[in-house]
């Protein structure tokens, strides 16, 4: 069955097939009980499956990663809610030193099936450290899987795979696109979470991108076709592990490639692609692999951000960059 | 702050109010009220066969220790005089109960069930920690101090969203073990572990033993107020032991479990005992504390205490050879097994990182391994 819905509407569907498959699902975080969450996307969830199932947690992040690794640790499988992704830091030691380790640690005897929720990134006139992108910081820790939907019915099945999947899951979430409707295919997945999907065909650049920045990739694509030029454009969906051979194939074929994310640039999941593809394709690139991103810099007051969170235009510029190679 | 007149009042404050005692340091049983019942259904085997617990949890120390200064072991964490803090918890608690340990434990690790094997395993670069925590209830050790106290309110949470607390039955009902030290008092997670199970009411024992020193740092510097009363604030009632008895930390251990079990919610002991050894073999402990307080702790001694009692008992000096007996035993069988760990396979490095496939990983590992298969020629020709 199709239907149109948000994005947050589409995870919270993908909540509730999850809880009513599996009774050891449950949810824990921040007024995500009575409230429904401050993007309401655990909105009447409570109200369903009660509060030992969806469970206001006190205020400390760390605590609420602690708690979910010992609830996991009884044969739960917690979903937490973090409720900006600035707000994760507390939690920073439990998630890296514990989450992501536990499996090593214990030579694989204590599977650890957490799912943390982030909502992500910049372009709603938050206050600080309502706007970030951490994701390439948890990408960098072996033992976490990292993923990002772009869509809604990404969204509807990918949080269920988070959940399914035995391993920690980071699930960020493009909070500016909470509200973008899609259809949402209930009975048909699509590609798998660990995949990247090309969703824009092209043969003149490869334009790779994930989370909220894959509607402004494009239409970067539609405004270089009105000119003339073909660009393929690759949804990356999964950050860890990163499906390097979709992206290998696209630029065999294109020569070029263009990484745009909302996170820094500066040791960015951009400069991986950038040295793993060089690696990969080298004889076949036409032009330097070019990154869009944010600035080494702490994420601007909200009057300054649309000059920090690359647009259609930063995205376009890199892309005629690397085309006049 | 350093002055006399603020390190007075702050020992003033730690020294705090009465302590459950249950044999004195000469080995007199004294009473202890509400807590001399659960002593009561000890008899004389029972308190021998903590004698015996401590007897080998030290000579596994001991061992650690020597293996640590032979190369055999990159580093030993001592339990040395912590013996009854560890045996009368361990012993109070029933088959169903978790603990979540610090790197400390070997004693309750060893009523866990867990192998002495096991924990030098560790300390020589073996594993993280070789055991299913499942298996024994008892949960791999953590060396970042604090953490695991959360994983313990969080266990104590799903064991009551499973019902298996307060229904009366002995065998099902459940509580979560936290363990920690005064030094990770100080940290933030044990904090929210307390808020946790304080405001969800969880099934949770807080088992704190202040041994006085975290590293160099004697526990004034944790806190001005006795650790015991770390709980007030998050509706955790608690109580200090003393840690270095260990009729007293079972007895008291035994009735916070079964208070916990039946539903009442969360508790915290202090057990006041004293780290005798150095915090690890990498540490000198000449450097901060006196001969004279050592010496004072020593007679203090948890299994002398026990000896002096049970020889009042009747217990021979045969039986106390036998323990020895059986404890040269042990150790010759664990030396045995450590020495002959040999190094894990490198490929070892990639198998647990995820429980499913994950391309990275897959990857490297190939590849390293081709990398290190290019020298098989090599060494065939050498």
């Amino acid at each position: 069955m199709t239907s149109t819905m948000p994005l947050s509407k589409a995870i919270t569907a993908g909540l509730r097939k999850a809880m009513e498959d599996d009774p050891k699902v449950v949810l824990i975080g921040e007024d995500i009980g009575k409230l429904g969450g401050v993007f309401r996307v655990t909105e009447g969830l409570q109200k369903d499956f009660g509060e030992q199932r969806v469970i206001d947690a006190p205020l400390a992040e760390s605590g609420i990663v602690g708690t979910s690794i010992g609830m996991a640790i009884r044969g739960f499988r917690p979903v937490i809610e973090i409720q900006f992704d600035a707000f994760i830091f507390p939690a920073y030691d439990q998630i890296v030193t514990q989450v992501a380790k536990l499996h090593a640690r214990t030579g694989g005897n204590e599977k650890i099936p957490v799912v943390i929720r982030v909502p992500y990134g910049g372009g709603i006139g938050s206050p600080e450290h309502h706007s970030e992108s951490p994701e390439a910081v948890f990408a960098h820790h072996a033992g976490l899987r990292v993923i990002s939907p772009s869509t809604a019915h990404d969204a509807y099945w990918m949080i269920q795979d988070a959940i399914r999947s035995d391993d920690p899951v980071m699930f960020f979430e493009p909070k500016r696109r909470y509200w973008m409707k899609g259809d949402v295919d209930t009975d048909e997945r699509g590609a798998a979470t660990h995949s990247a999907q090309v969703v824009r065909e092209g043969t003149d650049l490869t334009l790779v991108s994930y989370g909220p920045l894959v509607p402004t990739a494009l239409d970067v694509a539609n405004a270089k076709a009105d000119e003339g030029a073909n660009v393929e454009v690759i949804d990356l969906r999964s950050l860890s592990p990163i499906d390097f051979d979709t992206v290998e194939q696209s630029v065999k074929r294109t020569g070029r490639l263009v990484v745009a994310h909302e996170a820094p640039v500066f040791l960015g999941l951009g400069a991986e692609l950038a040295a793993r593809i060089t690696e990969r394709s080298f004889y076949h690139l036409e032009a330097p692999v070019l990154r869009v991103g944010g600035f080494h810099t702490p994420y601007p007051p909200s009057k300054l951000e649309e000059h920090y969170l690359p647009d259609l235009d930063r995205i376009l510029d890199a892309v005629d960059r690397s085309l006049a190679y | 702050m350093t002055s006399e007149i603020s390190a007075g009042a702050r020992a003033k404050r730690q020294a705090g109010p009465h302590m459950i005692q249950m044999l004195t340091p000469e080995g007199e049983r004294v009473s202890s009220g509400e807590y001399d019942v659960f002593a009561a259904e000890l008899d004389t085997q029972d308190l021998f066969g903590f004698y015996r617990d401590m007897v080998l949890v030290r000579r596994v120390d001991a061992e650690g220790q020597a293996l640590q200064r032979q190369g055999q072991l990159g580093l030993w964490a001592p339990l040395l005089g912590q013996e009854a803090a560890q045996i009368g918890l361990g012993r109070a608690l029933r088959k169903q109960d978790f603990v979540f340990p610090t790197y400390r434990e070997h004693g309750v690790a060893w009523t866990r069930g867990i192998d002495p094997t096991e924990l030098l395993g560790i300390f020589r670069g073996q594993s993280h920690g070789g055991w299913d925590p499942q298996a024994n209830r008892f949960h791999t050790y953590t060396i970042v101090i604090g953490s695991q106290v959360l994983h313990a309110a969080g266990y104590g949470m799903g064991i009551q969203m499973d019902g298996d607390v307060g229904t009366g039955d002995i065998d099902r009902d459940s509580i979560a073990v936290a363990c920690f030290g005064d030094g990770a008092s100080s940290q933030g997670d044990v904090s929210e572990g307390l808020t946790f199970a304080g405001a969800f009411n969880a099934p949770v024992l807080f088992y704190c033993q202040n041994n006085q020193w975290a590293i160099s740092e004697p526990t004034s510097i944790q806190t001005p107020t006795p650790l015991y009363q770390r709980g007030k604030g998050f509706g955790i009632p608690g109580i200090r032991v003393d840690g270095n008895d260990v009729l007293a930390t079972y007895a008291v251990a035994r009735a916070s479990a079964d208070s916990i079990r039946a539903g009442n919610g969360p508790l915290l002991i202090e057990a006041f005992t004293y780290r005798m050894g150095a915090h690890t073999t990498a540490d000198d402990p000449s450097k901060y504390r006196s001969d004279a307080e050592t010496e004072a702790w020593a007679a203090k001694d948890p299994i002398v205490r026990l000896r002096r009692y049970l020889e009042n008992q009747g217990v021979t000096a045969d039986e106390f050879a036998a323990v020895d007996a059986e404890a040269d035993q042990m150790a010759a069988r664990i030396r045995a097994a450590c020495v002959e760990m040999a190094p894990p396979p490198p490929a070892e490095m990639w198998t647990h990182v995820y429980s499913e496939p994950h391309a990275l990983v897959d990857e490297e590992r190939d590849a390293y391994l081709a990398y290190l298969d290019s020298f098989a020629d090599v060494e065939e020709h050498a």
